[in-house]
């Protein structure tokens, strides 16, 4: 995020509908691109999202969320072809 | 350990069926928001994955919130009684060393309802791995004081807080089994930040390593929030659990002799049928054991019985001799005591069932047969009695006779006899003699060959064989005149 001309080193992927917007994961990322949006999902809760871009892929975020499936984290190791 | 991705585990469900009505695509589970299970599950769940045991691993939910369990995890799944999953996991051990099984819990249910089953598994050593989730709350059911609750915490059932006094203090699980010599890994971990987390999850994993490698037993204390159990927001939560918790709950190994064991492949407890004969004294199969009976020509022939009467009569001694008998007489039998805490007086009764089929339930509700040995045991299970069943009455008992006329009541002075003989406690094989030859289930000589299989006093043998004698012929006589 820093540099952003060595391109992004990971992704986090999120299922809105499977998130209960408990924030955890928002308060222990590390990088600090993550926060709970404003639309409600379909069981009323303000889904996470990512802010697009800084993520590092160390998957945090993925051992902090409860939900079995609503994070997925991926490390982007070939930064060409990010 | 470097990873490339973090996805949801292959052996968690991708649907949950649990309601397929209202939600037939359910994908989140029934957790609260911010709730510790899910994480717990994941690190099982990857665990699971990373070593191969999808096919091997039974996993035990426990009641409680983790109740739901088996709809998450695609494995092989049992559900627990209220706190008996350290038993259940025991038995699943035993009969399948080389699965591997889990057993979850929470606080109520390890500590509080099944305390006495997690102390004895712990001591047993049984070589399995125990997730004990502490959110110092009962959850599920609405927030009660958990063995593990705080002092001065406030929960529905402390509403002025938990006091010493009053309920004691907080159960110290894992500091509690590090005095046993049973464990072998013992350890408290907390979700709370990244670093902890970690922690926990690499926990986790070395009690699932331990059991693959038979080690012994293994259990992981996770401090996990319960946000709506403690009226916090998820976040608030993870932190009280740092700031506050973790002051009563120290986190830490008390327990770690993993490298003192070595790892080994699990192998079945032996079991030699030999040996089990030599114990039961049966070792010639063939003595006194008729091969398998055959269904009769016409009716099956068999008995619901009744035996009642005082204590000390030996009433249930009588029940079994006669289910003893006709086991040995090829039957299926079945014998089912009910008794009160006294050795002498007080009543006794219980339930025979000698039959040609196989007997789905040891209970008589309706007899085809009752021997009373007193008034009181006559008058409370003749109604039981079907119509046109006989009853066997001790008339030196019981002079007024029996109040039914659709059954068949036959007097014997069983205790007049048996004080004739010399020895009144022998008044129920005088019983037992009248009911061989009234229904003729069995001989009266081979009522008396079965003897020593019940009759441990070797001595009173002969007087028993003959009060059987005379109960027969008293019956005998009692045929002879209702047929002229």
């Amino acid at each position: 995020m820093s540099e952003p001309t060595r391109g992004p080193k990971g992704r986090v992927e999120i299922k809105s509908e499977e998130c209960k917007g408990c924030g955890t994961c928002v308060e222990l990322c590390p990088q600090d691109v993550l926060l709970l949006g404003n639309d409600l999902n379909r069981m009323g809760y303000r889904a996470v999202t990512y802010k697009g871009d800084g993520c590092t892929g160390c998957g945090i975020c993925f051992y902090a969320c409860p939900e079995p499936g609503a994070l997925s984290v991926y490390k982007i190791k070939d930064k060409a072809l990010a | 350990m470097a990873r490339d991705t973090f996805t949801k585990a292959e052996c968690l469900y991708d649907r949950y069926v649990r309601k397929t009505k209202v939600e037939p695509d359910q994908v989140s589970t029934h957790y609260c928001p911010g709730c510790g299970h899910g994480n717990v599950h994941k690190f099982v769940a990857e665990t699971i994955d990373e070593m191969g045991l999808q096919d091997r691993t039974i996993f035990i939910s426990p009641v409680g919130c983790s109740v739901f369990g088996y709809y998450y995890f695609h494995l092989s799944n049992v559900q627990a009684a209220h706190g008996r999953a350290p038993a259940v996991a025991t038995a699943l051990k035993r009969a399948h060393p080389n699965s591997i099984v889990i057993s979850y819990q929470g606080d109520g249910d390890l500590a509080g309802i099944g305390g006495n089953e997690m102390l004895h598994a712990a001591n047993r050593g049984e070589p399995v791995t125990m997730i004990f989730i502490n959110n110092a709350i009962y959850g599920m059911t609405g927030g009660q004081m958990a063995p593990t609750t705080l002092l001065g915490m406030k929960t529905a059932t402390t509403p002025a807080g938990r006091t010493a006094r009053n309920e004691g203090g907080p159960i110290r699980v894992v500091e509690l089994l590090s005095k046993l010599d049973g464990p072998v890994y013992l350890e408290r971990v907390a979700l709370t930040d990244a670093k902890q987390i970690y922690r926990a999850r690499a926990a986790v994993r070395k009690a699932i390593q331990n059991q693959v490698e038979n080690r012994g037993f293994s259990l992981v204390e996770i401090l996990a929030p319960c946000p709506t159990g403690w009226k916090m927001d998820p976040v608030d939560a993870r932190h009280w659990i740092e700031e506050t918790m973790m002051q009563v709950f120290p986190l830490g190994v008390t327990c770690d002799r993993t490298k003192e064991i070595a790892p080994s492949e699990a192998k079945p407890v032996p079991f030699v049928h030999t040996d089990l004969r030599a114990l039961l004294d049966i070792e010639d199969e063939s003595e006194g054991f008729a091969p398998n009976r055959t269904h009769s020509e016409g009716v099956e022939r068999g008995v619901r019985l009744k035996v009642a009467g005082f204590g000390g009569q030996g009433i249930l001694l009588l029940g079994q001799g006669l289910a003893e008998c006709g086991m040995g007489d090829g039957y299926e039998v079945s014998w089912l005591p009910s008794y009160g805490p006294e050795m002498r007086g007080g009543t006794a009764h219980c339930h025979v069932r000698i039959s040609e089929r196989p007997i789905g339930s040891p209970l008589v509700a309706e007899s085809d047969v009752l021997i009373a040995m007193n008034r009181p045991s006559l008058e409370r299970f003749l109604p039981d009695l079907v119509p046109g069943g006989t009853v066997l009455y001790d008339s030196s008992l019981i002079p007024d006779g029996v109040a039914r006329s659709d059954v068949r009541a036959v007097a014997i002075p069983a205790t007049q006899i048996a004080n004739e003989l010399g020895s009144p406690r022998t008044a129920n094989m005088v019983m037992a003699g009248a009911f061989a030859r009234a229904t003729e289930l069995f001989t009266v000589d081979h009522l008396k060959a079965s003897l020593p299989r019940f009759v441990k006093a070797k001595a009173t043998l002969a007087v028993n064989e003959t009060a059987i004698d005379r109960g027969a012929a008293h019956m005998e006589k009692l045929l002879e005149t209702v047929m002229t």
